[in-house]
């Protein structure tokens, strides 16, 4: 097992009479790109909140980078990158000159050029000296990535980094992820609600609901342990339908159309149904596997309110 | 890491229009006050020394640039605390406001640095509109009518001090005002800790300044026990350098209240910070 550079454990967090966390567990190793996921009101801004010592926990422990953030706050966040929900900058300064401020403060020394060099990376080197009054969402969020890695984090701590961006805004934050994990090995905590973004991104991941861990672990192995809902496009569904029923009594059909079957079924018995299909002279234009992080999410939440 | 800090907090008040409020407004009422003076100072001068013509023979100009500082201090140090609280009181809770706190605090410097270096760069902007109001009060004020010897009148009767022995009682003068109004610019910082909003600290620092005043103004035995105490009665300390003798003993006890209060606020408003969670 790789560096452990997050450890959180037992986090609770209260404000007034209202436990905004309660116990919160989890772990992200160096490398991870960490999805920190849950309903709103679960608790996740809070907990990331507390990572970044804005809010003093009330009870658990914090490590990061293997120290206690309670007696290591500036050598911790001087390697820590993050934006909290929206980038919030000083309208009436340039973008260079936020930049510079947040710099100065940030426990490394930043040159000019390498602001410069910052502006240029997110696409925002032709605006430089323009006041941030006048940037849109998108831009503000960019400015928010050049302020969270121009002190070179080994950490990068991302709230909701794609809220108010466009289709092309939060490919390019995806891709921009991948590349700081992949090429220079940064580890991220995400947080956010597009959960098929969170599926093509994080490799490891937990759920909280209601201010408890739910479940933590590797998303791959999370989903592929999990019953597979297959739907199948279908020239004949009524006799398919009729046929799956009399010969493959695991399967269970969760809904039907003319043209389309719902299944739940395990991933092994995918291939053998089709086999079975297609021999039996269906005709099957497509099958997708419908399970998707959003469907576990749901179904955790689900169980979660049951128990 | 506290004078990056400090640093960062100049370019911020120098970048914000508000921030030349206070010396535009200190310019625009100095200019009227010696435009008006130099209309009709005069008669009004005739006024004051009416009284006094059957027991004093006045000789030499006594409408001079000294005087005309002396009573545009008079006029002025009652009004620019909210000219200071206008800046500081928005410094905490102006980056509250606008978020920008959350952004700062996520940075490796520890929360009592940052919160100094807004008391520090406070200071700074208090200490610069004290230096404009002396400049605009006593340097225009002597170039456009002249030096003289200074006539002051005060509880205990007219003070007359001899032209070269006015310059030193200015400089400890606006040295006393100075302290005062960086009381207020400590009191409005410290209310702005306890704020998400930009105007609330400011106007509940005028509130404060304009009940203390009252408390010390009015003749209420009740109040007699904490009048000596407040920041506002010793606000006026700076006309004690133009009292003959000069009474150190006064000057003293209020430095030391001033400061005692500015010792008081800068450590509450420590506590709090530091304990705040940040929530905006």
């Amino acid at each position: 097992m790789s560096e452990k550079i997050i450890e959180v454990q037992h986090l609770s967090k209260r404000f007034g009479t209202f436990d905004a966390v309660k116990d919160v567990n989890f772990t992200v190793y160096k490398g991870d790109v960490f999805g920190f996921l849950g309903p709103n009101g679960a608790g996740k801004s809070t907990s990331i909140r507390c990572l970044l010592s804005l809010i003093q926990a009330d009870r658990g422990e914090i490590k990061i980078f293997g120290q206690s953030l309670a007696s290591n706050r500036s050598h911790i966040l001087a390697r820590t990158g993050s934006i909290i929900e929206k980038p919030d900058f000083y309208k009436y300064l340039s973008a260079y000159q936020n930049l510079a401020i947040f710099s100065r403060i940030s426990g490394a020394n930043v040159s000019r050029k390498e602001i410069e060099a910052m502006l240029d990376f997110v696409g925002l080197a032709a605006r430089e000296q323009d006041k941030v009054a006048g940037f849109s969402h998108g831009m503000k969020q960019r400015l928010g990535i050049a302020q969270t890695l121009l002190h070179q984090p080994d950490l990068i701590i991302l709230d909701e980094p794609t809220t108010g961006l466009d289709p092309q805004g939060i490919i390019d934050i995806r891709n921009l992820i991948l590349r700081l994990r992949d090429e220079q090995g940064k580890t991220v905590l995400l947080s956010s609600h597009l959960l098929a973004e969170m599926e093509l991104i994080a490799n490891r991941m937990v759920i909280i609901n209601k201010g408890k861990t739910l479940v933590e672990g590797e998303v791959a192995q999370l989903l592929n342990a999990e019953e597979l809902v297959v739907q199948l496009e279908i020239d004949k569904a009524a006799a398919a339908k009729q046929w799956i029923a009399d010969h493959f009594s695991n399967v269970e059909l969760i809904s039907s159309t003319e043209h389309h079957l719902e299944l739940a079924m395990d991933k092994s018995g995918v291939a053998e149904l089709n086999k079975s299909l297609v021999e039996q002279g269906f005709n099957i234009y497509a099958i997708e596997s419908k399970r998707k992080l959003e469907d576990y999410f749901i179904k955790m939440l689900k169980a979660d309110v049951v128990e | 890491m506290l004078w990056n800090s400090v640093y960062n907090e100049f370019i911020k008040i120098t970048a914000k229009p508000r921030s030349y409020l206070g010396l535009l407004a200190i310019t625009v009422l100095v200019g009227v006050i010696l435009f008006a003076l130099k209309v009709d100072g005069k008669s009004m001068i005739a006024f004051v020394t009416s009284s006094f013509e059957q027991t004093l023979t006045f000789q030499g100009e006594l409408l001079n640039g000294n005087l005309v500082a002396f009573i545009i201090l008079q006029m002025l140090i009652i009004h620019i605390p909210l000219l200071v609280a206008l800046v500081t009181g928005d410094l905490v809770s102006g980056e509250a406001a606008s978020g920008t706190i959350r952004m700062l605090l996520t940075k490796p410097i520890s929360r009592t640095q940052l919160l100094l270096s807004k008391f520090i760069a406070g200071a700074v902007y208090t200490f610069c509109l004290i230096i404009w109001l002396g400049i605009m009060a006593v340097i225009v004020g002597k170039l456009l009518f002249g030096s003289g010897d200074l006539m002051v009148l005060n509880s205990d009767g007219l003070v007359i001090l001899q032209e070269q022995d006015v310059n030193w009682r200015y400089a400890g003068g606006f040295a006393v005002a100075f302290l005062a109004l960086l009381t207020v610019s400590t009191l409005s910082i410290c209310l702005s800790c306890f704020s998400n909003n930009s105007i609330g600290p400011i106007v509940l620092t005028m509130a404060i300044i304009i009940l203390f005043t009252i408390i010390g103004t009015l003749d209420v035995k009740i109040f007699d026990s904490i009048r000596p105490f407040l920041f506002t009665t010793h606000m006026a300390s700076w006309r004690s350098f133009f009292e003959e003798p000069l009474p150190t003993a006064e000057i003293i006890k209020s430095l030391i209240i001033l400061l005692a209060h500015q010792v008081l606020l800068i450590g509450l408003a420590v506590y709090h910070f530091n304990k705040k969670d940040i929530t905006s």
